[in-house]
């Protein structure tokens, strides 16, 4: 172990562990809003939306997000979308994981009873209100641990970043290592970036889970 | 940029024999994923402390390790305390057994939205707990989350790839070492998309027959 190693080498790392959280922040986020929506869409829209949405979530879910993250990146100019690489990240982010987040509402759609949606139709709800009120409140509690699962198998996607040289913190921790030729250091700076990311996830994670469930806790 | 077919279809024969040992390990994972994770869910919402920590803790490791570093431990590790795996079993093992704690985590996201009188309720009935979770919360768990199931057995399609560090040739090994004969990465690698791409839509639509299946009315 080389201590002073980190010194030289803790601002890149910094860096690349802040622009891992950047990524994965906006991307999951935003794959989180558009994945919403889409969930929404499903529902709501009329067929021919259903069935595009429904393509949409085969093809994207289908196909793995290195091969989205190229296709974007260097296949991208030919049509003319010239993207930097974290704007390129950032965007395949939130396609790669929209559908994965879609799939997840729509289970959590399936999980109220019909019966509950007819009778607020019956007092005069609105739609909206109906799924702000009713459906939303309630649809959390199923969803809670897979959305937490997927939030943590998407900080450990960002690293599939590296390949487009997005300088996250694995592109950061492979260059110190392949400057200085230690290992052992830089990849265990690595694992705990990450697993400080996944704990920080599962406790907040849990945190909601109190939150939601709480109408369910039995005194 | 001209894309040939030619280069697709030469090596497609190769391709679809390395897609087999990607079906072996994932369908493999999927089984052990899905039988090990309601075991371990049951474990986790068990009211003794002992046993629902351990599954705690087995969900924190294998969510929290990254699934690589799992297969380098289940194949080079597992052997200095006497278990010599084969690599395809090394690899099963590993892919099945992280994916078992996302399951574990799935099925009690699900579980919590039964209500707590029908457990009561079999209680009072005298139905033996074992007969509980198989004929009553079992079958529910799974009809609510299986679109998030569905969508965690598709990402076990996609991490197979990994098996290819312990030297397995399946589809992703493969198509590196046919472009780095060919130097023909496009082609090759939409072709392994392709092939992805058709036993994930397999997957999903099993899972979309079952969601029909499993409806109530």
């Amino acid at each position: 172990m080389e201590l002073d190693l980190f010194i030289r080498y803790g601002p890149s790392l910094l860096s690349g562990f802040a622009v891992t959280i950047l990524c994965w922040i906006v991307g999951s986020l935003g794959g989180l809003v558009l994945g919403f929506v889409l969930a929404c869409l499903y529902r709501f829209g009329p067929a021919p939306l259903k069935w595009f949405i429904f393509g949409y979530v085969e093809v994207i879910r289908g196909t793995p997000f290195m091969i989205q993250l190229f296709i974007l990146y260097y296949g991208g100019p030919s049509v003319g979308i010239l993207l930097s690489p974290v704007q390129a990240g950032i965007i395949s982010f939130i396609v790669y994981g929209s559908p994965y987040f879609a799939e997840i509402f729509r289970s959590g759609f399936n999980a109220i009873p019909e019966g509950q949606i007819e009778a607020a139709r019956c007092v005069g709800l609105s739609e909206t209100r109906i799924v702000t009120r009713i459906v939303l409140p309630q649809m959390l509690v199923p969803i809670t641990a897979p959305l937490t699962n997927f939030f943590i198998i998407l900080t450990k996607e960002t690293a599939i970043l590296s390949v487009v040289t997005v300088p996250e913190l694995l592109y950061e921790t492979q260059t110190m290592a392949s400057e200085t030729f230690t290992f052992v250091e830089p990849f265990l700076v690595l694992s705990i970036f990450y697993w400080l990311m996944v704990i920080g996830t599962s406790r907040l994670g849990a945190i909601v889970e109190t939150r939601v469930t709480r109408h369910l806790r039995r005194t | 940029m001209n894309f040939s077919f030619d280069v697709i279809w030469h090596n497609l024969p190769y391709m679809l024999a390395a897609a087999r040992w990607t079906l072996l390990i994932s369908l493999g994972g999927m089984a052990i994923s899905l039988a090990l994770g309601i075991f371990v869910c049951a474990s986790r919402i068990s009211k003794e402390p002992i046993i629902s920590g351990l599954a705690a803790l087995y969900i924190s490791f294998f969510r929290g390790v990254p699934l690589l570093v799992q297969l380098l431990v289940f194949y080079y590790m597992l052997p200095y305390i006497g278990l010599d795996l084969p690599a395809i079993a090394a690899a099963v093992l590993a892919v099945g057994m992280c994916s078992a704690a996302y399951t574990a985590e799935i099925l009690r996201g699900a579980l919590q939205t039964i209500p707590h009188g029908q457990t009561e309720a079999a209680h009072a009935l005298g139905i033996p707990t074992f007969s509980l979770w198989k004929r009553i919360l079992v079958p529910q768990a799974i009809r609510i989350g299986l679109p998030s199931l569905v969508n965690e057995l598709i990402l076990l399609v996609k991490v197979s790839s990994l098996a290819s560090v312990v030297g397995i040739g399946e589809l992703t090994r493969i198509s590196q070492n046919i472009t780095g004969e060919t130097y023909r990465p496009l082609e090759i690698y939409v072709a392994a998309a392709a092939i992805y791409f058709l036993i994930n839509l397999v997957v999903s639509l099993l899972g979309r027959l079952a969601e029909h299946k499993l409806k109530v009315v």
